[in-house]
């Protein structure tokens, strides 16, 4: 039994590396969707939960696990996915709103997840720093984010909008 | 009606509010008035139906697998939606849009708010996790129906005559039958009876806001819960069902 000399530590490492397919610069882990590795006998069952209910890099990311298990001979494999507790912009942590920022993406302001974000709030161009940006929809690419523009360098950004 | 069966039911009237409005919304894809605005409705479409799913999967699960998501989705006749009649009405003009979403947004702020506290542990995630998207959706409609609303006379005649059009659908939201009071009992449904007070606020602060008038007091359409609905259903279950009913079973 090849699994049982990995341990879940070392499978967390290997699957929660799985780049998130829409914002391929941050891993499934720092953005929370890894919840849970567990080994139930020999079924290896991993819990992930979506950012939005109807995220649809889901199907995605388990079709993922499951080739990364698989090449390290797991391959009885169960996803689970979990509402609760609810995925919340609070599990990033300061080193990957960086790494958003560098993408080009405007990361979570606060840690108020239940507070709508409002259309004056001062947010700061991830390009230039400046703070004269203007929010164009609340909705942008993705459900989780929202477009703005700056007024400084002219140009369009995205904002993970708090959730 | 067993207790399985009425919880079976209730998701499913939840599931067709959220699928039903998903529906309506995508139809806006590539049809917005502005690029923009086309991205917000068919994310807000997306929402409902990932919503919709949970439910139905949920459902699913209660009736022990006899039919799938899919099949609750797809295969129901007319009669057998449970949907209120508000999210089966047609599209019409963005006013309609925006109008039609004011009102379910603020109702499902507070009904799914409640259902946070609901014993049954699988519905209470789902609403806490619905109820962050619903937030931002009426959020999206109250300043639609601020701008519109104070905006140029006609669309100022435009959002005052969707707001009265949908006007009498909206008693439905807030009725509560057997179902309801038998879920309530065993803490599980919500109460909507005390909802009514706090939607009409919500919604009496946005039309001030917006210039407009709360439209009059007038007789109620109801009956979706019931599988009574409106000439608009059929039309918009014959697009939704059309690939099922065509190739049944068909995968992607
Ligand atoms: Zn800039």
């Amino acid at each position: 039994m090849v699994n049982k000399i990995i341990s879940i530590n070392e499978i967390k490492k290997i699957i929660g590396a799985i780049p998130d397919p829409e914002i391929p610069v941050i891993s499934i882990n720092e953005l929370g969707i890894l919840r849970e590795v567990e080994f139930d006998n020999d079924e290896c069952l991993i819990t992930i939960t979506p950012t939005y209910t109807a995220c649809p890099a889901m199907q995605f990311i388990e079709e993922e696990i499951k080739d990364r298990l698989g090449e390290i001979g797991i391959n009885n494999v169960k996803v689970k996915l979990t509402y609760s507790p609810a995925w919340t912009t609070d599990w990033i942590n300061e080193n990957t709103k960086q790494k958003l920022k560098n993408y080009g993406i405007a990361a979570p302001l606060h840690s108020s997840c239940n507070k709508v974000f409002q259309k004056n709030v001062m947010m700061n161009c991830p390009h230039c720093n400046s703070t004269t940006t203007e929010l164009i929809s609340r909705f942008g690419s993705t459900a989780c984010k929202a477009l703005y523009k700056c007024n400084t360098c002219k140009e369009p950004f995205e904002y993970f909008k708090c959730h | 009606m067993n207790s399985k069966e009425i919880l079976y039911n209730y998701c499913l009237r939840l599931g067709d509010d959220a699928l039903i409005l998903g529906q309506r919304l995508s139809e806006l894809c590539s049809k917005g008035p502005i690029l923009e605005e086309d991205l917000a409705q068919t994310n807000i479409a997306l929402d409902m139906i990932g919503r919709a799913q949970a439910l139905f999967n949920y459902a699913s699960e209660i009736n022990g697998g006899k039919n799938t998501a899919d099949d609750i989705a797809y295969r129901r006749p007319e009669f057998q939606y449970r949907n209120h009649l508000l999210v089966e009405q047609p599209n019409e003009d963005f006013a309609h849009v925006i109008a039609r979403q004011l009102y379910i947004s603020a109702f499902e702020v507070l009904f799914y708010g409640s259902l946070e506290n609901s014993k049954d542990s699988i519905l209470a995630s789902i609403a806490s996790k619905t109820i962050k998207e619903i937030k931002y959706h009426l959020q999206h409609a109250s300043d639609w129906t601020v701008r519109l609303g104070d905006g140029t006379p006609e669309s100022t005649f435009k959002m005052q005559r969707a707001i009265n059009n949908l006007w009498m659908y909206t008693g439905e939201l807030f009725e509560m039958d057997s179902i309801d009071d038998q879920l309530l009992k065993s803490g599980i449904g919500v109460d909507k009876s005390p909802l009514i007070e706090k939607w009409r606020k919500q919604i009496q602060a946005t039309l001030s806001e917006a210039t407009l008038t709360m439209p009059e007091e007038m007789f109620m359409q109801s009956g979706g819960k019931q599988g009574v609905h409106t000439e608009h259903m059929g039309h918009l279950l014959s697009e939704m069902q059309y690939l099922q009913r065509a190739y049944p079973d068909a995968k992607w």
